[in-house]
């Protein structure tokens, strides 16, 4: 194991990770790690600190204390260069809608410093990857919820990240669109081996999509393991990730979302649905 | 197959990956194409959507063919050898720059909403090439409105001053106060990060900023106090250089190179704030 672990480092490690507001401590002490071509997924109830965790991952919020390291870049020392190796899909809705699908590529492989000789060819791969090719060059704002959330994940493909963060994937989005999301997240790993860290609520996609799963309450990890773990670890037979997140989420979660982040999902919902 | 052969890719590219360099000019011009991709993301905006740009000319043009139309027979307010109309032409480009640039922050917060600005701030542009680009592309906005005022001012009969030299020296003034206005309503978002404050603060300092400067009658007229505010006032400075370059005849009062200096060095410090507090809007 710890062969295997110098010779394959984590990309993305973090030791005691925590983020205060004022007397809420919003992530406590996170400790993870995640391997090289893992999709691991962050759960919680809303409130738990899952899209903190991310912000700071992403270099958007700075922690309070603790360390993180994405692909060997520490997230404060070096967040420029972490900045370079990450791709981030906000929940929120990123895409420009005024634009084309081919011009929110165009623009952000520019931003990427992608070689000029390299943009169509990487622009369309992507596009192709995504199943969006016949939809380029039409407005974003006539794309259905699931094309611009594939359109938002082909953006953040570009310049090839080693790790990509995705903050509710498949918030907001129909049944049908939710399954060709995860297909692709599915295609990303198996043809790219790339990291991926999303978070969620939906236990079906954390099941059928991750690796691993950390279940986050009230700012802490309260269990990780691969998704047959967490279902094993409960008593009784044919135990779902639903009673997984139950017993470790436990009972309080009405508690926890403030008004804020409720009005972001519903106003996230409607946006894409 | 073409998957394949982009997988090659992506592993030879992970392994070979470095740090492209970040030294001296190489540095500088990357910054530079960055705030100009920036502008050019917004340039493309408007391309697909131009209505709001002939929105925006209603207001100057009622100011011209209304306000200015009956001052012009009262005079009431001494504008030296020009005529009143002549006198408010270029105060009205100041101001329709002004109320272009001024509101520029909602779109921020709207980005913020959106989760743009999270998405820009967690790639690897430079926070200032970010600011900066908004700013130039406040100023393509700007630019489109100096269009429409000069064939306003034009069918309107003020004496225009349509030297090459001159119209390029409009264009500059009218580029960096755009770029002035916009990126210090970029700071107030990012300060007061919601819509119904930022609106608030727009509103009160629109005003002030328009009535405490030259654009519509001379400083000189002024009781002391209000001529030491407009001293103060980046906006008189543009007038200024608008008054002198814009019209046949025209002069300035402080001199281009001090109105020039004044909106330059106010730009690169409203920039370098702006790329300090920008980051504050995601969190």
């Amino acid at each position: 194991m710890e062969d295997n672990r110098a010779v394959n480092p984590p990309v993305l490690e973090t030791l005691s990770l925590t983020r205060r507001f004022g007397e809420r401590t919003a992530v406590d002490s996170l400790t993870v790690s995640v391997q090289r071509g893992e999709v691991f997924g962050l759960l919680g109830p809303n409130g738990a600190g899952k899209t903190t965790t991310l912000k700071m991952l992403t270099t958007l919020l700075p922690p309070t204390s603790g360390k993180a390291r994405i692909a060997g870049f520490d997230i404060v020392e070096q967040s420029a260069d972490v900045r370079r190796v990450i791709g981030y899909v906000p929940q929120l809705l990123s895409a420009d809608g005024t634009l084309t699908g081919y011009e929110n590529l165009l623009v952000f492989a520019k931003l990427y410093d992608i070689p000029r000789k390299e943009r169509e060819a990487r622009i369309s791969g992507a596009l192709t990857f995504m199943g969006l090719r016949d939809a380029a060059h039409e407005v974003v704002r006539t794309y259905s919820g699931g094309m611009i959330r594939r359109l938002e994940i082909a953006q953040s493909l570009l310049h090839r990240p080693r790790m990509l963060f995705l903050d509710e994937p498949t918030l907001g989005l129909d049944p049908l669109a939710r399954r060709m999301v995860w297909s692709h997240i599915e295609k990303l790993r198996a043809d790219y081996g790339t990291t991926v860290l999303l978070t969620t609520h939906f236990m079906d996609e954390a099941d059928s999509l991750c690796d691993r799963v950390a279940i986050m309450h009230l700012g802490k990890v309260v269990v990780i393991g691969t998704p047959a773990e967490l279902k094993a670890s409960l008593n009784g037979n044919g135990k779902t990730m639903d009673d997984v997140f139950v017993h470790y989420a436990g009972g309080t979660s009405e508690l926890e979302g403030d008004y804020g982040e409720t009005r972001r999902t519903r106003l996230t919902a409607r946006r894409l649905g | 197959m073409r998957l394949a052969e982009q997988d090659l890719q992506h592993a030879v590219l992970v392994d070979s990956y470095k740090s492209p360099p970040t030294q001296g000019l190489i540095a500088i011009a990357r910054f530079f194409e960055k705030t100009l991709v920036i502008a050019e993301l917004e340039a493309r905006k408007l391309r697909h959507d131009p209505t709001e740009l002939l929105m925006r000319a209603i207001q100057p043009a009622l100011w011209l063919l209304v306000f200015g139309e009956v001052f012009t027979r009262t005079h009431v307010i001494p504008t030296g050898s020009l005529s009143y109309l002549d006198f408010l032409a270029p105060g009205i480009l100041a101001q329709s720059v002004l109320f272009v640039a001024i509101f520029y922050g909602i779109a921020v917060i709207w980005e913020r909403d959106l989760g743009i600005v999270h998405k820009f701030l967690a790639s690897p542009i430079p926070r200032t090439a970010i600011v900066l680009g908004k700013a130039l592309s406040a100023s393509l906005r700007a630019v489109s409105q100096m269009v429409i005022i000069y064939a306003l001012a034009w069918l309107l009969g003020v004496r225009l001053n349509w030297h090459p030299l001159a119209l390029c020296g409009v264009l500059a003034v009218v580029i960096l106060s755009a770029a002035l206005f916009s990126t210090l309503s970029l700071i107030i978002a990012c300060v007061v990060k919601t819509r119904e404050r930022f609106m608030g603060i727009g509103q009160v300092l629109t005003m002030p900023l328009f009535f405490a400067s030259s654009a519509i009658y001379p400083a000189s007229i002024m009781p002391l106090w209000l001529q030491a505010v407009a001293h103060a006032n980046p906006l008189t400075y543009e007038v200024d250089a608008l008054r002198a370059l814009m019209l046949t005849g025209g002069a300035s009062s402080f001199g281009l190179v001090a109105d020039f200096s004044v909106l330059l060095v106010a730009v690169a410090i409203m920039v370098m704030i702006g790329g300090k507090l920008y980051p504050r809007v995601a969190t």
